[in-house]
């Protein structure tokens, strides 16, 4: 098997608030290959941003800290390094893409110069070569008269136009990978539509990896390779997105395809939502972590949490029904328990 | 503009609706742009649209939360847009208003019952606290809430709880007529379906009219009879829910259509996607014409000289466009 780009191992990050110690990511494990997009989808709360943001090293210390855990990237671990060699890697060897472009750019610097900065410092290009460079960029992201659109303002862009400038920063060194995190959730569906195409056009052309953070399973569908499922700071399931699609083995992947109404599906049939919600970080239950709002959930589920469990050389899944299976202990259905 | 569905059972009928705004400088702001149509009794109208198309505008203008430009909203055979202020509050009973943004719709500092129970004063419809309150918690557990929630501020409850109490709100007064404006983007997937399977409980329960205003195309099918595309303030094309998404007719429909992805890989890479070039035009310097020319792969010289009509191209199935002349 080929070695991944970026191998992020048993990550483990808080923060701690008033309350406590939020355990906002519990022993994450995520690879990416090269040329392959990934998705990290999960709810609101889930773990999916702080773990992109590690990954770049954004997490603000105090409050947040990472206490365990390894990220691989082309064999540095980016934890190890110190602020100023971090500074290499971010921009030049990973890009990212933030989700609100009226946020992400700086409204103080024309356009142009956004895109020169990164390019200037990584590459070491003269002025006149990065404004080239940074032309070629706009072009590529589909912005039309790239050279006169250099010298504008970020508020004489509309959101889409934005949000295409932020992907021309994060290309502008042509990064091994992109991290985008939720790049279309604040964009409409017709403009959401030419940014997909753009990325998928892009990672074919410069076999960039990419690793897609959102909660719309519709873009995973369309976008990604494989999908890892986080709930409540863990990664519950990973598998291709058929795998994942098709054949998903964990309860909340199975709840959260369940709550989406298909394009066939009629009034008269109810959709099945997840009750409940997600448990507090800051006191994590002992257990598995959808426990309390699993519908089968066992005793077992309550008191020990579940071990990695395969299923394919590809897919992956953290569940004692899955393990049960394995070991040859019933599950509840098959004992008469009212699930 | 004539959408009429035969009009002798139409609960909701807009007739010829508008909604400026003045921007400065004698410049206009034409949000909501001759809007007609018409809801039967128990029915759901999705209005669909971009950021900017003016579907809330509508909404609002709708139950007169604006004040109309032109044009006229008629429920139950009474024109509201007429109607003095005082006379006004009595129909304000009969219409209600659900809010996108859960954390921005309730009142910080009051609690639930008096979120709840504020409605119940303003109509005289308790006369005393302890009926107040028995018919507050009667309210919360239609939406699954209960008793204990009375006394808690909104910071206390999830984004899912907080759209309950918001729907719980606009039920007070017992309502006919309920406009929801994107009641569920707010909130996360597995609670989304929560919220609209309460929703769909409500009107059968009720028989509660809705307008459903919203961009998320899938849970618009599923909620509504009736769908309504909008773009640059004008309604493009308005069918049964059924019709419109197998049968497309206007060219942004289908474009907004075939945009949603689909969480299903193999659909998905069979999917033929139309990418639709360049962005909304300003609502306040609109395209000569027809305001979708400069975005439709099959725009024509007549696009840019007339405005399209609103033709019935089949039954109850209408499009304002020039190619199905």
């Amino acid at each position: 098997m080929e070695k991944p780009v970026l191998n992020v191992q048993d990550l483990h990050i808080s923060f701690s608030v008033y309350g406590g110690e939020v355990q906002a990511v519990r022993g994450v494990n995520i690879n990416v290959n090269s040329g392959e997009a990934i998705a990290i989808v999960g709810e609101s709360g889930s773990g999916k941003s702080v773990t992109a943001q590690a990954i770049m090293r954004l997490i603000s210390t105090p409050p947040g800290r990472i206490n365990k855990g390894q990220i691989w990237f082309n064999d540095k671990d980016l934890l190890a390094l110190s602020e100023k060699e971090m500074q290499q890697v971010r921009g030049r060897d990973i890009g990212m893409i933030f989700q609100d472009p009226m946020t992400s750019l700086n409204p103080t610097m024309t356009i142009g110069m956004q895109i020169m900065e990164g390019i200037m410092k990584h590459k070491g290009l003269s002025k006149d070569k990065a404004k080239e460079r940074a032309i070629e960029l706009l072009n590529l992201v589909g912005i039309p008269n790239a050279e006169s659109r250099m010298k504008q303002y970020p508020h004489q862009f509309s959101g889409g136009m934005r949000q295409r400038v932020v992907i021309a920063i994060a290309l502008a060194c042509d990064p091994n990978l992109i991290i985008a995190d939720e790049p279309t959730t604040a964009l409409d569906v017709t403009i959401q539509a030419q940014i997909l195409s753009l990325m998928k056009q892009l990672q074919k052309s410069q076999q960039t990896s990419i690793i897609l953070i959102t909660h719309d399973l519709g873009i995973v569908a369309d976008l990604c390779d494989r999908v890892f499922v986080m709930y409540a700071g863990e990664v519950v399931e990973t598998g291709t997105k058929y795998e994942i699609f098709k054949n998903p083995q964990h309860p909340y992947t199975k709840g959260l395809l369940r709550s989406l109404p298909r394009l066939d599906q009629s009034k008269d049939e109810p959709l099945i939502p997840i009750f409940g919600s997600p448990p507090d970080l800051i006191a994590p239950p002992a257990g598995c972590s959808f426990c309390s709002r699993c519908q089968d959930a066992m005793n077992i589920c309550a008191t020990e949490a579940p071990e990695t469990t395969t299923i394919s050389s590809t897919q992956t899944v953290r569940c004692w029904l899955q393990q049960a299976k394995l070991e040859g202990v019933q599950s509840p259905a098959e004992e008469g328990v009212n699930v | 503009m004539n959408l009429k569905v035969a009009n002798d059972d139409a609960f909701i009928q807009v007739n010829n609706l508008s909604k400026f705004f003045s921007v400065g400088n004698g410049r206009v702001l034409k949000a909501v742009n001759d809007i007609s149509f018409t809801i039967k009794k128990g029915e759901t109208l999705g209005l669909v649209g971009e950021s900017g198309c003016g579907k809330s505008t509508a909404g609002r203008t709708i139950t007169r939360l604006y004040e109309p430009s032109t044009g006229s909203v008629m429920i139950d055979g009474v024109n509201i847009t007429s109607l003095s202020r005082r006379r006004l509050k009595d129909y304000r009973r009969k219409m209600q208003m659900i809010f996108q943004d859960p954390y921005a719709s309730l009142n910080p500092r009051l609690t639930v019952e008096d979120i709840v129970g504020e409605a119940l004063d303003i109509h005289k419809l308790v006369s005393n606290k302890l009926e107040r309150r028995r018919k507050v918690v009667e309210l919360l557990e239609l939406v699954g809430l209960n008793e204990e929630h009375l006394t808690r501020h909104p910071h206390e409850f999830s984004g899912g709880q907080r759209q309950r109490i918001g729907i719980t709100r606009a039920l007070a007064v017992q309502p006919e007529f309920i406009v929801c404006d994107e009641p569920i983007s707010a909130l996360d997937v597995s609670i989304q379906a929560q919220i609209v399977n309460i929703l769909i409980d409500l009107q059968k329960k009720f028989g509660l009219t809705y307008l459903f205003v919203a961009h998320d195309l899938s849970i618009v099918k599923y909620m509504s009879d009736r769908v309504a595309v909008m773009y640059l303030g004008k309604i493009v094309e308005y069918a049964k829910s059924e019709d419109l998404y197998s049968n497309p007719q206007h060219p942004y429909t289908k474009a907004l259509l075939s945009s949603i992805p689909i969480p299903d890989p193999e659909l998905e890479e069979n999917k033929n996607r139309i990418v639709l070039t360049g962005d909304l035009p300003s609502p306040i310097n609109t395209p000569s014409g027809c305001a979708f020319r400069t975005r439709c792969p099959y725009a024509m010289e007549k696009c840019k000289l007339e405005v399209p009509v609103t033709k019935e191209v089949k039954q109850e199935h209408f499009v304002a466009c020039h190619l199905t002349d």
